[in-house]
């Protein structure tokens, strides 16, 4: 705890100057609130409409966790299949890429053209969102196990299965960390628009009605509320990557 | 009736041959050096022996079985330590056993604290010195229980002083566990100090061009390294490595 807080006074000092800077500017131009709220303003808000907020909230944080899930995992077997069958890999490598380049905005509406208006295209949207950098890395990090220890490993009489899940597995899990930590922040955004598309509840729906009423002051509070999220993702996949990664792995960098 | 025996091995890759008609045979409980200058195919040799290579020519029988191109039948110590970084000594040393699907982890342990590693046991290897890494690589090498074990260079990274210990605990170990042992050095004294027979190689491509006997009794300590047959030997096998380079 003690570090956490040594360590992160900084930014937290810079969001405090942030917040004052805007608080004044806008108090010293007279900014209309619909045009864009004081901060104070914001945060007064969020209290005030907490109650009908929080079920947008909780649902949110319900489809972005169970989209951070699924594609986590779709994520996992497309870079454990394409590492354990080169020929694929060559094949798919470069659709995996072009698939980032279709734009979500575009292809969300037609998900719910094919799809209807229920869970399911929202799932995939998040899929779509969060898959790639978990496979990126994980590709990554099996690729670059050290040929030494898998020389090693060989040597020894170990089978294929073997030299996976003692050796590769365990040495690309500080890549897959890394991918995992870009995919949970993403997974909230992914969450979001798929509930632009057409949904009962959630902060993409509030955050529609507020800023087609003009309600500035609550889409500030969606935004925020979007960043808090994604900030909580992240820190909870660090705190995993803590329990899971055993060793000094500095020196495998090198 | 020979432990292992290597019946006229030849390995080339593309153009470039590296082995040339090998033939060499080894007892049962034997310490044996391979003695040969850096690049002369000796690693290619235990790549062979380990079965992740098949010969172009020849065979290769343990106990007379035939293992050519046939993986987990020896002990293998790499020249560098490669343990896994987020393994701990003992997970470390277990590794080969798990591979084997047996766990027997009092054994480990036992081992580990004879070669002096016993406030190692939960360790994570970047807290070890080279030497004791090696200790742990050797004992995680000896833990597979393959009778045949091939070490590649182990000392080759490590400083006099360190090397010269490694030996004196190598050769102790040896003792109590009797293991037959193919040994590839480039170190001419070492070859001598550890060894009960030395095949020098030749340059590539690489055939056996003197098979020595040592003379000297064990146990052995650091004392021979000056006694004047150590060093006669020593240099005979010099000049024989150097007329070789020099006739190519």
């Amino acid at each position: 705890m003690k570090q956490l807080a040594s360590t992160s006074w900084r930014p937290i000092l810079v969001l405090l100057l942030l917040f004052i800077a805007w608080e004044t500017s806008v108090r010293l131009f007279h900014i209309e609130t619909w045009l864009l709220p004081s901060p104070i303003a914001v945060i007064k808000e969020a209290v005030i409409s907490w109650e009908t907020f929080s079920v947008h909230l909780f649902a949110t944080m319900r489809l972005s966790i169970l989209g951070l899930i699924i594609g986590v995992l779709f994520g996992l077997c497309v870079a454990i299949i394409l590492h354990r069958m080169p020929f694929l890999r060559k094949a798919f490598y470069p659709l995996l890429i072009l698939s980032q380049n279709i734009p979500i905005i575009v292809l969300a509406p037609l998900l719910v053209i094919w799809l209807g208006f229920g869970v399911l295209p929202k799932i995939i949207v998040i899929i779509l969102v969060c898959f790639f950098p978990i496979t990126i890395a994980c590709l990554d990090g099996f690729r670059q196990t050290s040929s030494e220890l898998k020389h090693y490993m060989i040597m020894s009489g170990s089978n294929k299965r073997q030299l996976f899940w003692k050796l590769e597995w365990p040495h690309a899990l500080p890549s897959i960390f890394s991918g995992l930590k870009i995919s949970a922040t993403y997974s909230v955004m992914g969450a979001v628009i798929s509930e632009w598309l057409g949904s009962k509840e959630g902060i993409g729906v509030y955050m529609t009605l507020s800023s087609s009423s003009f309600r500035t002051d609550r889409v500030f509070v969606a935004i925020f509320a979007i960043m808090i999220l994604s900030l909580l993702f992240f820190l909870l996949i660090q705190l995993l990557e803590k329990l899971c990664i055993k060793g000094n792995r500095k020196k495998e960098s090198t | 009736m020979s432990f292992l025996t290597l019946t006229n091995i030849s390995k080339s890759f593309g153009e470039n041959q590296v082995l040339q008609n090998m033939n060499m045979t080894i007892q049962e409980g034997e310490f044996v050096s391979i003695l040969g200058p850096s690049g002369s195919g000796k690693s290619t040799l235990f790549h062979l022996i380990g079965g992740i290579l098949l010969p172009d020519d020849g065979d290769i029988y343990l106990n007379n079985q035939p293992i050519t191109g046939k993986k987990g039948f020896i002990s293998y110590m790499p020249q560098a330590p490669s343990l896994f970084p987020w393994r701990t000594v003992i997970e470390n040393a277990a590794l080969v056993q798990e591979l084997k699907g047996q766990k027997n982890k009092q054994t480990a342990i036992d081992m580990l604290t004879k070669a002096g590693l016993a406030h190692f046991l939960h360790a994570y290897p970047d807290e070890l010195s080279g030497g004791m890494k090696q200790r742990v690589s050797f004992i995680r090498s000896l833990l597979s229980f393959e009778p045949l074990l091939c070490l590649d260079e182990p000392f080759g990274a490590l400083d006099e002083f360190t090397r010269l210990e490694m030996q004196k605990w190598l050769l102790s170990i040896w003792t109590e566990y009797r293991r037959t042992i193919l040994f590839i050095t480039h170190n001419i004294e070492e070859a001598l100090f550890l060894s009960d027979r030395i095949f020098v190689l030749s340059k590539r491509p690489a055939n056996i061009i003197k098979e020595i006997k040592v003379p000297f009794t064990r146990p052995r300590d650091q004392d021979l390294l000056f006694h004047p047959d150590f060093l006669q030997l020593k240099k005979d096998i010099y000049y024989l490595l150097q007329n070789q380079k020099e006739n190519v």
